[in-house]
């Protein structure tokens, strides 16, 4: 039997399903956005582990820096 | 769900009988006690902006999103767990829960869920010592507070006090990825301002913690035993406050409004613990009423104090030595 349009569930639970929709799609755009924001910043970082490349830090004064070969 | 279970809720049965207190996306908002959460934003958000490290401004609002709906779900959690105090207290008994809007183990799984992503997503946002941090103030707050010390002793105000006292340290440690001395002091700031704040309001409240068995200082110890226990917490607060003035994150804003704020402070308390209950009664406890407004603004302007001092620096007007 197909779920009816004019359905007093559909009506009394309208609020709250429009609210966890909302909240879906604000959970979408929070975890897009902290991607773009985490590869943003990542360019000094390997892959395999998510830590700053040291090679790619740059030297300081005094020191030699970095991965010289 | 099956088709008959939807047709049963259609327009042949009465909805309203049937069931007559659905929640509403709201009730599940109230669930999260929004209120403790601006505490937890602001406090949060001061933390962050004090670290003494930049970080993208989105992975901020992350950290300080993932630390309120932590809060949140800490909330849901003591609400899913005091159902049956929250039914006998005046004040409680409109709550989501006790008035059956939400049951009590939607109460349970919602907050369990929102623990888990929260502290997942704050450690993928941030890193994992904030995650850690926020999982143990989760814990604290329910199993050490909320399950095991709230119904057994009076100084359970106390110890609560130490999970709403967290979320600046996770937020420093959201930046950093460690904790320092002055994050425990904004922890400690918080911590020993929460007993006088919240038993001068017990003073004047009659509340019904007693008719819930909840072990209240003022019942258990008596009002003048309150009183001395306010003013103690009040001395011990001061050095703390003003601790965080010689700290990376005080200057010379934060340590005269630390000083004006707490001697204020300390006169309330004292003029709280000098009064008999009498002469409280015969004007309306109106000294107790003001310590707790006070109070509100106490915590409030040492936090902003602390963002005043951020904005001289950030605009160069710091003095030597700070």
């Amino acid at each position: 039997m197909a779920i009816r349009e004019q359905s007093d569930m559909h009506k009394r639970r309208l609020s709250r399903n429009i609210g966890v929709g909302l909240s879906l799609v604000a959970f979408c755009v929070i975890v897009f956005g902290m991607t773009v924001a985490k590869i943003r910043e990542g360019s000094k970082m390997e892959a395999f582990d998510h830590q700053p490349r040291v090679s790619m830090t740059p030297a300081q004064e005094g020191q030699s820096g970095g991965t010289q070969q | 769900m099956s088709d008959a279970s939807i047709d049963i809720t259609t327009k042949s049965a009465k909805p309203a009988e049937l069931e007559p207190k659905e929640a509403s996306f709201g009730d599940y908002v109230l669930l999260l006690k929004p209120r403790v959460m601006s505490l937890v934003v602001f406090t949060a958000f001061v933390g962050i902006v004090a670290a003494p490290v930049a970080q993208p401004l989105f992975i901020s609002f992350c950290a300080i999103l993932f630390i309120a709906i932590g809060a949140g779900a800490s909330g849901a959690l003591n609400m899913w767990y005091d159902a049956d105090i929250d039914r006998v207290m005046k004040r409680t008994a409109s709550r989501p829960v006790p008035s059956g809007r939400v049951t009590a183990q939607e109460a349970f799984q919602i907050g369990l869920a929102l623990s888990v992503m929260s502290v997942v997503f704050l450690g993928l946002a941030t890193n994992w010592v904030a995650a850690g941090l926020l999982a143990f103030t989760i814990f604290f707050y329910v199993v050490i507070y909320t399950i095991w010390l709230k119904r057994a002793t009076p100084q359970n105000i106390v110890i609560g006090g130490a999970a709403g006292a967290f979320p600046p340290m996770v937020g420093w440690a959201a930046v950093t990825g460690d904790v320092s001395l002055a994050s425990m002091l904004m922890f400690g700031l918080i911590f020993m301002w929460t007993p006088p704040h919240f038993w001068a309001l017990a003073l004047f409240m009659k509340s019904d913690y007693h008719k819930a068995d909840v072990p209240m200082l003022t019942v258990t110890h008596g009002r003048a035993a309150t009183r001395r226990h306010i003013w103690i917490y009040t001395v011990l607060l001061a050095p703390v406050a003003l601790g965080i003035g010689v700290t990376q994150i005080g200057g010379p804003l934060y340590m005269a409004a630390a000083v004006v704020l707490n001697l204020i402070f300390l006169k309330g308390a004292w003029d709280i613990r000098a009064r008999s209950e009498d002469a409280a009664e015969a004007d309306g406890y109106a000294t107790e009423k003001k310590f707790f407004r006070f109070s509100l603004y106490y915590l409030f302007l040492h936090f902003c104090a602390i963002l005043g001092d951020i904005a001289l620096r950030a605009a160069g007007l710091s003095l030597g030595g700070w």
